[in-house]
């Protein structure tokens, strides 16, 4: 690819990939963004200009406050439940065990497993009020049942939705861990710190650059929570449970309001992309170890 | 402080027998080379002292006291390894304060130490940088200072001039013994390169899978060699071993002769050869003789003796500076 004759072949070979591509982005946002100016009602099948109409509606909607409150909750909890829990477990699963390969392969297993059946899992059999495991130990103590889904929505999601994540951390976090010069920790140890020291001030530090990976990895896949609230929770009660996503969801196809939702998608491309210009100064910073 | 015992220390992983018990005692403030071929136990032993691995059996004692089950930051020794193993994540002062940050030092007193260390080794020009940022040499210096800020009853270095070049090694290691002379403090050198043992050393142990075959001064050593093994691995270039009729000349069923301790002639020699390859050195010539029904041998002359390819030459070996050696590869005393 040196010279100016091939360099333009090049291009024009890779060009329908790259056309493709574009065409398969811009081409929905474009409609997106067409269909959040106008007033356009399934049930109404005449469309007009609607100026900032919609949006000023979807964002002085005050469920849209709460959905908003809602996506960063699932994303921090979520995401300080995995990388904290993910490290703990990396470090467990990186002694020397037996089975070790068995015990191994189980922890990833629940990301294998899709989002609506594990959600349904929970649902069914840990969190239900009368017949799940949760309420069979609660009565085996002697206490009342927690009504999960009902009482305690948006815990129960993040629960279902770090229980989905948390191998995902654990093996980057793992792989990470295997990868640190034991002659390290082992120096780290002759100068006399303890197992804590030896923890907070080489391995974590190690871990930084794998840790952020998974962040923003993570982060990019929990803005879009959709199934498992809508297998469990439906976003409610009330809009408790509703993220961005889902509200979006509600507005375009429940109230049939597609102008509407194509103004909450919008909203929702510029809050993650000024989440993913937040991540990225953080994985710069970071990966410039 | 600073005088370590071994008394019968084995070391088994699982079933295979890695060091069979041996006893040995370093004294305070001696500078004692362990050297011997790869896999012999050298790192294993030098772990086994620094706590880093458990012995399997026998006695560990440092300063008088039973060090055997107590763990490495207890033990007052301090470790170089081969890798460095510095911390990369902190500049070059945190890495060298570490050792006192964890023992609970005040921050004056640490800044104190770390400069005087830096000042010492001369880091001043890069204390704030990273691992990263450093050669081989400056990483070395680096682990060295970290060693030595916690006033260690002994070092325990682990072949630490292996990964540098061979200008650069000369000079750590006048570095490194230079420091063994203002600190006087024990230090345990790990090596497979014996010109490092024979110029560091005051004490040489030579192991084989494990056992000590001989300890003794580099000059004991390349004297008094107590068998083939070690006669063969001290001294450059290797001493010249003969077997049969030629040594039975000399009333031994093996013997060796070191390359300067023959006389080289062209007319006249008791053994005579034609000169393979030769070896200017400048000050010294090495030529690869054969001579037919005794070896290859290697023999050093002058740097101005005239010999060159398919040369006949003849060889005399010194009968007083000859190694005697029987069936069993055992020296023969006198
Ligand atoms: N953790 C271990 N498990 C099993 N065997 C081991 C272990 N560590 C070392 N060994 C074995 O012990 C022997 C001695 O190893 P050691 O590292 O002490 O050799 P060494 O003399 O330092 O060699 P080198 O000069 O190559 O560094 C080797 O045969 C090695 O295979
Ligand atoms: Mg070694």
């Amino acid at each position: 690819m040196s010279t100016t004759h091939s360099r333009t072949a090049g291009k024009a070979m890779i060009s329908p990939a790259v056309i493709l591509l574009f065409l398969w982005m811009i081409v929905p946002l474009a409609m997106t963004l067409y269909f959040s100016f106008q007033f356009y009602n399934l049930l109404d099948p005449v469309k007009s200009f609607a100026g900032f109409a919609n949006y000023e509606y979807f964002l002085t909607d005050p469920a849209f406050f709460e959905a908003l409150g809602n996506t960063l909750i699932i994303v921090i909890g979520v995401l300080c439940i995995t990388v904290i829990g993910g490290t703990l477990l990396a470090l467990l699963l990186d002694q020397p065990m037996f089975g070790q390969g068995i015990v191994r392969l189980l922890f990833i297993a629940p990301f294998f497993v899709m989002p609506t059946v594990s959600a349904l899992v929970w649902k069914n059999m840990f969190m239900n009020p009368t017949n799940g495991l949760f309420a069979f130990l609660s009565k085996l103590v002697g206490s009342t049942p927690i009504d999960w889904l009902g009482h305690h929505p948006l815990a129960s999601i993040v629960m279902i939705v770090s229980w989905q994540w948390l191998p995902f951390a654990t093996l980057i976090l793992l792989t990470a861990m295997q990868s640190l010069d034991s002659e390290q920790i082992e120096a780290a140890e002759m100068d006399g710190a303890s197992a804590l020291s030896r923890f907070f001030h080489i391995i974590v530090p190690h871990l930084a650059r794998a840790g952020t990976v998974v962040i923003l990895i993570q982060t990019i896949f929990l803005l879009s929570i959709f199934a498992e609230i809508l297998v469990t929770t439906a976003g409610g009660p009330g809009y408790a449970s509703t993220n961005i996503p889902y509200l979006v969801y509600m507005q375009s196809l429940l109230q049939f309001d597609v102008g509407g939702g194509s103004a909450g998608g919008i909203v929702a491309v510029i809050l993650a992309n000024i989440v993913a210009i937040f991540l990225m100064r953080l994985v710069g910073k970071n990966l410039d170890l | 402080m600073g005088s370590i015992t071994l008394k019968q220390v084995a070391k088994r992983f699982g079933d295979t027998e890695v060091i069979p018990p041996l006893d040995l005692s370093i004294e305070d403030g001696e500078f004692v080379v362990f050297v011997g071929p790869s896999g012999c136990g050298k790192s294993t032993l030098l772990r086994l002292i620094a706590g880093l691995e458990d012995v399997s059996d026998g006695v560990i004692e440092i300063d008088g006291k039973n060090a055997t089950d107590l763990p490495p930051a207890k033990r007052g020794l301090a470790m170089v390894f081969q890798s460095y193993a510095l911390y990369p994540h902190m500049s070059v002062r945190k890495n060298i304060a570490f050792p006192l940050k964890m023992a609970g030092m005040d921050q004056a007193a640490i800044d104190a130490k770390v400069n005087g260390a830096a000042a010492t080794l001369n880091l001043g020009d890069y204390i704030d940088r990273r691992p990263g940022q450093l050669s081989g040499g400056q990483r070395q210096r680096v682990a060295i200072g970290r060693a030595i800020v916690r006033e260690p009853s002994a070092f325990l270095f682990d072949e630490p001039l292996s990964n540098l070049d061979a200008a650069l090694r000369g000079n750590m290691r006048l570095e490194i013994s230079e420091l063994h002379q203002t600190l006087a403090t024990t230090m345990v050198y790990v090596t497979h390169d014996q010109v490092e043992a024979m110029t560091m050393a005051d004490k040489i142990v030579v192991l084989r899978a494990g056992h000590i075959e001989q300890v003794g001064s580099p000059l004991d050593l390349y004297r008094e060699p107590a068998n083939l093994f070690v006669a063969g691995f001290i001294g450059s270039p290797a001493m010249n071993i003969i077997a049969g009729p030629a040594a039975e000349a000399y009333g031994a069923p093996t013997i060796g002769v070191r390359p300067e301790h023959m006389e080289l002639s062209h007319d006249e020699g008791t053994w005579r050869g034609v000169v393979g390859v030769s070896e200017h050195l400048g000050s010294d010539t090495f030529l690869r003789v054969d001579v037919e029904g005794v070896g290859t041998l290697t023999a050093r002359a002058g740097g101005e003796f005239p010999a060159r390819h398919g040369d006949t030459v003849g060889l005399t070996p010194d009968p007083e500076r000859m190694h005697r050696f029987d069936a069993n590869g055992l020296r023969i005393a006198g």
